[in-house]
């Protein structure tokens, strides 16, 4: 019944969509303004009902109904209860439904936060928006209904893949999704901007915050599909270059480079098409990113359906959406003139700079992602892109734009002075220049790269607090005027700093945990141990756990640190009888230094446990690194604009 | 000039897609098998208990005929179950398992339920066998020729089309070169 219940709220769900994308299309050609109030109310019905048929699923998997499919073939009697609902969207079905929940939410979240838009321009968006929602509402009718019932229906289910009985999975997804989906917004006012033929100054300051939303969003969805193959996978991966990690860099790239642009586009009224274009290619990339993995053309240990009919519709959706726009930018592009001017140095080119860096490493990453899948499509031939293509070329062009990090957020718009700007970072070059003769000097492995990792990292981060030093004038006014100073400086440029000040934290922690982390392996005996880089790591005993849906053996091993502190780690194996599949617990002793990670396999007869010690320096800076660039986001959409605004009329002539 | 360069991206696109629609064409349940042509990997399996009878790589030599990957535990094995009756009733060509990391007892128990098509059944519960053969999920049936060779592999539910289309087809040519 309330698998039914569900369907029909979907099927509701289709018709408001279709309908309002119709209406508002046809208001527009008629002018008929009794179209722009529907707009509104349509969306926020379409996010209730689509809210409502997510309820019902989630209500079939908590009572564990297995007269439904997805449930039957997810879940299972015994799971915990928390991952009853988590399961909800560890499947093809009931993710694809959450995306379209993500989707209405964000129109609903439209239609309420934005009485001050244009009409035209916000119906506009609107019907885009619904049209977006047609296509995927009828995507989950027709080709992966979450409500489709199995008869005779079993007496218990298949259960979740373990891998996925995880608290990462539980706010993976919903993050990466409110990511992807949040660039259907901005997307949307991309597509309504080009068939108004019109894009400014002040439709960069509508579609900022949005960007902003969806990019923090999507910068915390990755940080966490990270922590989660770090901690849950087993083998310390926090990065793989796996064809689906890949999928959600992509749009992330496009995205950075996006709200890069979007500033020059709200402060100099220039770079428009180019804006637009990357606008269109964010959300693109976004859906190629949730969908291609699921059709069946990206294989991987990611891929949860694989359906040829599904591909099918998938790829006609693609077509549809990103051709049409793309064929409407073809014709419409020229009518966007930009009206501001630069000069060769200024903040515009620099982030101009900038754009083309990100254009390059997402080809990159597109050419890495998809080459080998073309290859064996054209010919028999099988072929692997792993990290040693993208260390060698990623890399170092993300050291190259790192380069210019500090240096474009100093410059001036429109003309900057070259002079001033290397004064002003004489003491981060000597930073960044000692820090990185230490590194090399001090390094395990390596010397270059360490070397190069650490300067630039600490070049990125003295450059921010360079940057911050003269706007608020520190050490040159008295104290006071310099807090008071920091204090007006506009929402949009801490978020600026902070994020940039994430990144040189991440930069500092990838080069730690991947250049300089060891490994070792041992079969132990309860009470041997093995030492590594000065730790010792001794098993202390192996102990039998069954829990209601898994029994594991539970390893405790005590960490004598090199500076002679000790710890316990809990490590274990654990076999899942309802799907036979066994998964690693990892154990981790984490400080701020680095993190000292264990895991433990299957014994064998005589020789002992097989336990697999890794370190990881400063890998607990991953973390930390990634909730400064979130917060850095979460600070700029906070700025709403128009105190930056007032700001500059009141201080002119002064370089923000 | 400058018109042109504004339909670049869509030029790029439409390339892209032509590509994706070739990647789509290619069944990705009919490739990856390295086995095709190769002759059955080896092994040697228990009977399941409450059966007499064990599978060896041995027992699918000198005749055409279907081995299943199964388990108790998956219910699209329970919806195929029917088909499988029905090949085995038809006698077209005999049906060999491998019931696959299921619990001791399970495999039987379920077959007792809802009937037994296999002539052998071997107990993988360890699931190296299933690895040897590159397995990813159940179902999975193979088609092994008279030689004892991998001549195909389906991957999920043989429908009535799967068989009808599909798999009676390569059994009778198999049968009759």
């Amino acid at each position: 019944m309330i698998a039914e219940l569900g369907q029909f709220l979907l099927i509701l769900v289709l018709c408001v969509a279709v309908l309002q994308a119709g209406l508002s299309a046809a208001g527009l050609y008629f002018k008929d303004p009794a179209v722009f109030g529907f707009a509104r109310m349509g969306a926020i019905v379409q996010f209730v009902l689509t809210l409502g048929a997510f309820a019902a699923l989630t209500w079939l998997f908590a009572v564990s109904d297995f007269s439904a499919l997805v449930v039957a073939e997810n879940s299972h009697t015994d799971k915990p209860f928390i991952y009853k609902i988590t399961g909800v969207w560890g499947n093809h079905e009931g993710s694809m439904l959450l995306w379209v929940v993500m989707l209405t939410g964000y129109t609903a979240a439209l239609a309420w936060a934005s009485k001050a838009v244009a009409p035209r321009l916000i119906t506009l968006t609107f019907a885009v928006q619904s049209a977006i929602t047609a296509l995927f509402a009828a995507f989950l009718l027709f080709t992966s209904n979450p409500f489709a019932r199995l008869w005779p229906s079993p007496v218990d289910g298949r259960d979740l893949n373990p891998l996925l009985q995880d608290p990462g999975l539980a706010s993976h997804p919903p993050m990466l999704y409110a990511g992807y989906v949040g660039f259907s917004i901005t997307f949307a006012f991309a597509v309504a901007a080009l068939i108004e033929g019109r894009a400014d100054a002040r439709w960069a300051r509508i579609v900022r915050p949005w960007a902003l939303t969806a990019w923090t969003f999507l910068t915390i969805g990755i940080a966490l599909g990270a922590s989660w193959a770090y901690y849950e996978l087993g083998w310390g991966g926090w990065w793989a270059w796996d064809p689906v990690e890949n999928a959600s860099l992509l749009p992330w790239l496009a995205g950075t480079a996006f709200i890069h642009s979007l500033r020059v586009m709200e402060k100099r009224d220039t770079l428009k098409a180019w804006t637009i274009l990357l606008a269109l290619f964010t959300f693109s990339l976004s859906l190629a990113g949730t969908f291609l993995v699921r059709s069946g053309v990206l294989t991987s240990v990611h891929a949860f359906a694989v359906d040829p009919e599904r591909g099918v519709f998938i790829l006609a959706i693609l077509l549809g959406l990103i051709g049409g726009a793309l064929t409407l930018f073809g014709f419409r592009a020229n009518t966007l003139r930009p009206t501001g001017t630069f000069a060769m140095v200024s903040r515009e080119s620099s982030l101009l700079v900038n754009n083309i860096f990100f254009a390059a490493a997402i080809g990159l990453v597109f050419y890495g992602t998809f080459y080998p899948l073309f290859i064996t499509t054209v010919s028999d031939e099988t072929l692997t892109i792993g990290a040693p293509f993208y260390n060698a070329t990623f890399n170092p062009l993300m050291g190259l734009l790192f380069l210019a990090v500090p240096i474009s957020g100093l410059m001036a718009w429109k003309r900057a002075k070259l002079g001033q700007l290397l004064k002003t970072l004489s003491p981060a070059v000597i930073a960044a220049l000692t820090a990185g003769f230490i590194a090399a000097w001090m390094a395990n492995a390596q010397p270059v790269t360490s070397a190069l990792g650490v300067g630039l990292g600490i070049w990125v981060g003295a450059g921010v607090l360079s940057d911050l030093r003269s706007r608020t004038k520190l050490f040159e006014t008295d104290f006071a005027a310099s807090m008071r100073r920091a204090a007006s400086l506009p929402l949009g440029i801490w978020g600026m700093l902070v994020s940039h000040l994430g990144l040189a934290v991440l930069i500092i922690a990838i080069t730690g945990v991947s250049v300089w982390k060891q490994e070792t392996r041992a079969f132990l005996e309860p009470g041997q141990a093995i030492t590594l880089g000065g730790h010792t790591i001794t098993l202390v005993d192996v102990v039998r756990l069954d829990e209601d849906n898994f029994n594991a053996a539970v390893g405790r091993f005590d960490v004598t640190r090199a500076g002679g502190s000790e710890h316990e780690i809990i490590a274990s194996r654990r076999f899942y009888p309802v799907r036979g599949m066994y998964t690693t617990e990892s154990g981790i002793d984490a400080n701020l230094a680095g993190d000292v990670y264990v895991t433990i396999g299957d014994p064998v007869e005589g020789r002992g446990w097989p336990v697999h010690v890794y370190l990881y320096p400063l890998a607990v800076w991953l973390w930390i690194g990634s909730v400064i660039l979130s917060l850095g986001g979460l600070l700029a959409i906070l700025d709403r604009g128009r105190r930056s605004l007032s700001a500059r009329k009141s201080s002119k002539g002064q370089a923000t | 000039m400058n018109r042109f360069f504004a339909f670049i991206p869509l030029i790029a696109f439409a390339g892209m897609a032509v590509y994706f629609w070739m990647g789509l064409r290619q069944d990705p349940s009919a490739i990856p098998s390295q086995l095709i042509d190769e002759p059955v990997p080896v092994f040697e399996l228990e009977p399941i208990r409450g059966f007499d009878q064990g599978l060896s790589h041995a027992d699918l030599e000198g005749e055409v005929v279907l081995l299943n990957f199964f388990g108790s535990w998956c219910p699209p094995c329970l919806i195929e179950h029917p088909m499988l009756m029905q090949i085995a009733r038809s006698g077209e060509v005999p049906i060999y398992a491998i019931d696959w990391k299921d619990e001791p007892g399970a495999g039987a128990a379920w077959l007792e339920r809802h009937g037994n098509p296999f002539v052998r059944i071997g107990d993988d519960q360890s699931g190296r066998t299933a690895i040897d053969f590159g397995v990813t999920g159940a179902p999975e049936t193979f088609v092994i020729d008279r030689e004892g060779r991998v001549r195909y592999r389906h991957v999920g539910v043989i429908t009535e089309e799967v068989w009808q289309e599909t798999l009676l087809p390569m059994v009778e040519a198999l049968k009759r070169s």
